[in-house]
């Protein structure tokens, strides 16, 4: 086996662990939209906040310190202490859940019954405000998360493969964090399809995704489950941040990595979650291949673009993506 | 004039309780139309008590109203002895008030017996957390409701069709899981919005035989509204007869028969 065929799997399976964390996001996209039909363009934004809040907990930044130095003329910043990361965590995790029961008591329980377009634009403008408040709260400067995670290239792996290649083969190059992410990933998707099978709150979400009007008949309040639904959203988007915030910092362009998790819902469909990690699977690989393959003939910079060609492809192919549900209809 | 919490034996032997609902001058509107105009009735425990009249009567608005999705402007709603505070839906669900749609509301995506098992959320008491440290006990508790859904499935006779997606199910066996699912709730009264719209002959007399098996084997009391007057008349203890949001008539299936305003009602009279 040539070097060349070796280079393609680690292509192949550095495509696979960025997969990983688009999946990560679009996650979050699915919960929220299979139980409430609301696509929540906030969730890339509540990625950032969970990151930007778990950072200043553990860093025990002082919230809205600017503002309050800019009006008190005060020089507070930070409280001098440092929490450490597991309870820096489920501290932020408390931050989301507020968050959420905040975005349904004084946003969409007022949009009950609304068109989806216009729920919709309630997300964008929740994704624009929260982005302000997370600056305002902690700082627009960028951070760096660190939850103790391993870092770098995995020797070890590196090592250990460094025998199939030729001369010039080195090992698989793979990036530790990736490692962790994929393990963490594969967890919390278990984790979900568990707590939606087989819990009572579960059923009742599954119940409340497929009819309000019976899910209301045997008891179920819509409100609660909505609440729970933004909660567990919150706690992808934290899990996403953390991943995203450790790879390359706690910045806010990483809000923008929700427009990456689009197409991966195209192509697994809105309302699976199989098909957002297939999905997310299937745009790591196929744009680090592409990229490697034919990007060297049409001038490089395909992974700007290819994960839409791929998304428009489908949509005219097959509208409800991969694993999305097609639309039993008894005429 | 029977007592409020009297009971007595009907015909067939069946004992009739007490009140368990009453309705108190109800009045509902919609914008300036008055849907129910100053109506009251009872429900005794263990009865069928049937609502008719003609389309458009209100019938469904009351029903509605029972169960919380419509909130009337005027009147009180008394369960149990008590006076009903104004109630979500979902609450009246959990007071033990389960109900059936006129157009059916099933969870299309869902098998029978996820449907079925939904009518049992209320009776789970198990929290999120022991579900997740204690294993032992949500399991049990999963396994006596799953118990008692199959023991409801049996008895509707749906066994063959229990892992089916409800959305392939056709029309008549839809209204019997939605039936089961209300069942699944043990409700103290259970209300159906036109059990047998849309039926054959076939699947009605299975209906009506379900219906009053119910009611015979758990003691249901059953509130329910029909079109067809045949089934109505054979069904039900007492009946309900509205027209144009007004109570035209109150009694056994007898007493409404030969009422002259419920005749007009449906045989027409010239208003003048």
């Amino acid at each position: 086996m040539g070097a060349d065929f070796y280079y393609t799997i680690e292509v192949i399976l550095n495509g696979l662990m960025a997969g990983v964390l688009y999946a990560l996001v679009a996650l979050g996209f699915v919960l929220i939209f299979k139980a409430s039909g609301i696509f929540n363009y906030a969730q890339g934004v509540m990625a950032l906040f969970a990151a930007l809040t778990l950072v200043g907990i553990m860093e025990g930044q002082v919230p809205f310190s600017h503002l309050i130095n800019a009006v008190f003329g005060t020089q507070i910043h930070d409280f001098g202490w440092h929490i450490p990361a597991l309870l820096a965590i489920i501290l932020t995790m408390v931050v989301m859940v507020g968050f959420a029961w905040l975005v349904q008591k004084y946003i969409f329980r007022h949009l009950v019954g609304q068109e989806p377009i216009i729920l919709f634009m309630a997300t964008i403008g929740l994704a624009y405000f929260l982005e302000g408040v997370g600056d305002l709260m902690w700082g627009s400067d960028i951070k760096t998360l660190d939850v103790g995670l391993p870092q770098g290239a995995s020797l070890w792996i590196e090592e250990n493969t460094a025998f199939l290649g030729g001369d010039d083969f080195y090992g698989f190059f793979i990036d530790q964090l990736d490692v962790v992410a994929a393990i963490v990933a594969a967890i919390l998707v278990a984790v979900l399809v568990i707590f939606s099978q087989y819990t009572k709150q579960g059923r009742a979400m599954r119940a409340v995704a497929d009819d309000h009007q019976a899910a209301l008949s045997v008891g179920i309040s819509l409100n609660f489950i909505w609440v729970l639904v933004w909660s567990l959203a919150g706690f992808v988007a934290l899990v996403a941040g953390i991943m995203w915030g450790a790879k390359s910092g706690v910045q806010f362009s990483l809000s923008l990595i929700a427009l990456k998790a689009l197409p991966v819902l195209m192509l697994g469909g809105f309302t699976s979650i199989p098909g957002a990690i297939v999905g997310g699977l299937i745009i790591g690989v196929g744009e680090k291949l592409f990229e490697y393959s034919v990007g060297p003939m049409i001038g490089g910079a395909t992974e700007n673009w290819f994960a839409y060609v791929l998304a428009l492809l489908f949509l005219v192919f097959r509208p409800q993506g991969l694993f999305g549900e097609k639309i039993i209809e008894r005429v | 004039m029977l007592d409020d919490t009297e009971s007595y034996v009907t015909a067939d032997g069946r004992t009739i309780g007490g009140v368990v609902l009453d309705l108190k001058s109800i009045t509902l509107r919609f914008g300036g139309v008055e849907a129910i105009k100053n109506i009251s009735f009872d429900i005794r425990e263990g009865e069928i008590r049937a609502i008719i009249g003609p389309n458009g009567a209100g019938k469904s608005s009351m029903l509605n109203v029972i169960s919380g999705f419509y909130v009337p402007q005027e009147g009180e709603v008394w369960f149990r002895g008590e006076r009903r505070p104004q109630m979500k839906p979902y609450q009246v669900a959990q007071q033990g008030i389960a109900r059936t749609f006129q157009n059916i509301a099933l969870f299309e995506g869902m098998s029978v017996l996820d449907n079925v098992m939904t009518g049992r959320l209320n009776k789970m008491k198990t929290g999120l957390w022991s579900q997740a440290l204690w294993k032992g006990k949500a399991e049990r508790e999963e396994n006596e409701n799953r118990e008692a859904v199959e023991k409801i499935i049996d008895f509707l006779e749906i066994q063959s069709i229990r892992k089916t997606p409800v959305g392939r199910l056709p029309y008549g066996l839809k209204k019997r899981v939605e039936l089961a699912r209300a069942l699944a709730a043990e409700p103290t009264i259970l209300l159906l919005d036109e059990p047998m719209a849309g039926m054959n002959v076939e699947e009605k007399e299975d209906m009506c035989r379900f219906i009053l098996d119910v009611n015979d084997e758990f003691g249901t009391t059953i509130a329910l509204i029909e079109h067809d007057m045949g089934v109505v008349m054979d069904l039900s203890d007492r009946v309900v007869v509205m027209d144009y949001g007004r109570k035209i008539g109150d009694g056994t299936p007898d007493e409404v028969r030969n009422n002259q305003d419920v005749i007009d009602a449906y045989l027409g009279v010239s208003h003048d």
